[in-house]
């Protein structure tokens, strides 16, 4: 996905900033942009910089930026992903000046994810405690895009340490390629997957602890699933 | 031969860039033998598949919003800068 890299939408059209908007109309109804998407603008700000002060002041901005570029809204997309548009531009911004200290940068040492997941010594050591090692999922069509099972995953995630679950967000939920999110948050190849792979650790014991675990017994498996509908890379 | 720790690296290595062709191979013999580690590999391809279905449109209307007064401000603001004469530069 490359979302970012797009610039904001260019027209040669004059700006339209009506009190009201009327239906099919490129023009913007700013009094309204508050109300509409405010709360939508900020849970997706909130979801990637996990600081809702800032992804308040980012929405806010969005809304001034908005106003002050209406001329450039051409009508060709909604006024709603116009204004995600922008903010979306905010938040890279935002990445930019985030601190770049990291403090992980030994890729083979131990993670608080994997904690009692292997084995610390005798001959299983650094193999799957059995307790802990991966069961198998009973995953039926819908599973994924089941509401509740939504809910459990952001409930995971807001558990992840603020820097994982970012880099994980960015990764895998904007799809965003390993090389740019190195270069967006400063991190080095080696920092992203330790982080990457401690927000996958991480997520995955939470969703068997918190879903998989308390399921009835299906007849699919995951890797059905998987084989059905293959997912992006 | 890679243990679990190293295996379930790689497998997560594996969804973020090409492994070097040693590290697939033994990655790929590791896996034939570990039912554990398989499942491993296959969860995190759907965790995958469930993190890109996460618009912001699945989020609940009501888990976290804005709060009044920041709402407010916010259209305050607007307002005031709606009242300012339009900047030429965008």
């Amino acid at each position: 996905m490359v979302y970012f890299l797009m610039p904001e939408p260019h027209t040669d059209e004059a700006p339209r900033i009506s009190a009201t908007q009327s239906a099919g109309s490129p023009s913007l109804a700013p009094e309204r942009w508050v109300d509409e998407y405010g709360d939508q603008l900020f849970r997706f700000a909130a979801a990637r910089v996990r600081d809702p002060v800032i992804a308040q002041d980012l929405v806010q901005e969005t809304f001034l930026s908005a106003l002050q570029a209406s001329h450039t809204f051409a009508g060709r997309s909604s006024e709603r992903s116009w204004l995600f548009g922008i903010l979306r531009n905010k938040l890279f911004d935002q990445y930019r000046r985030q601190s770049r200290e990291v403090a992980l940068t030994d890729f083979d040492a131990p993670v608080p994810e994997e904690q009692g997941a292997f084995g610390s010594s005798g001959p299983g050591k650094d193999g799957w405690v059995a307790r802990l090692a991966p069961k198998a999922w009973d995953t039926p069509e819908g599973t994924l895009v089941h509401k509740e099972f939504r809910q459990v995953l952001q409930s995971c995630l807001g558990g992840l340490p603020d820097k994982v679950a970012q880099v994980f967000v960015l990764r895998e939920i904007d799809g965003i390629e390993s090389q740019e999110v190195c270069k967006l948050l400063g991190l080095s190849p080696n920092n992203l997957w330790v982080i990457l792979h401690r927000a996958r650790m991480g997520l995955r014991r939470c969703l068997e602890l918190h879903w998989f675990g308390n399921k009835q017994i299906q007849k699919t498996s995951a890797r059905d699933v998987l084989t059905r509908q293959p997912g992006r890379k | 031969m890679l243990n679990c720790r190293q295996a379930t690296r790689l497998v997560s290595q594996a969804m973020d860039e090409k492994l070097p062709l040693y590290r697939r191979l033994a990655l790929r013999f590791h896996l034939l033998y570990c039912v554990w580690c398989r499942r491993y590999a296959v969860q995190l391809r759907l965790l995958r598949r469930a993190a890109r279905d996460l618009t912001p449109e699945s989020i609940e209307p009501d888990s976290q919003t804005l709060s009044l007064q920041a709402k407010e401000q916010m259209r305050v603001r607007l307002q005031n800068a709606l009242k300012e004469p339009p900047s030429s530069n965008g």
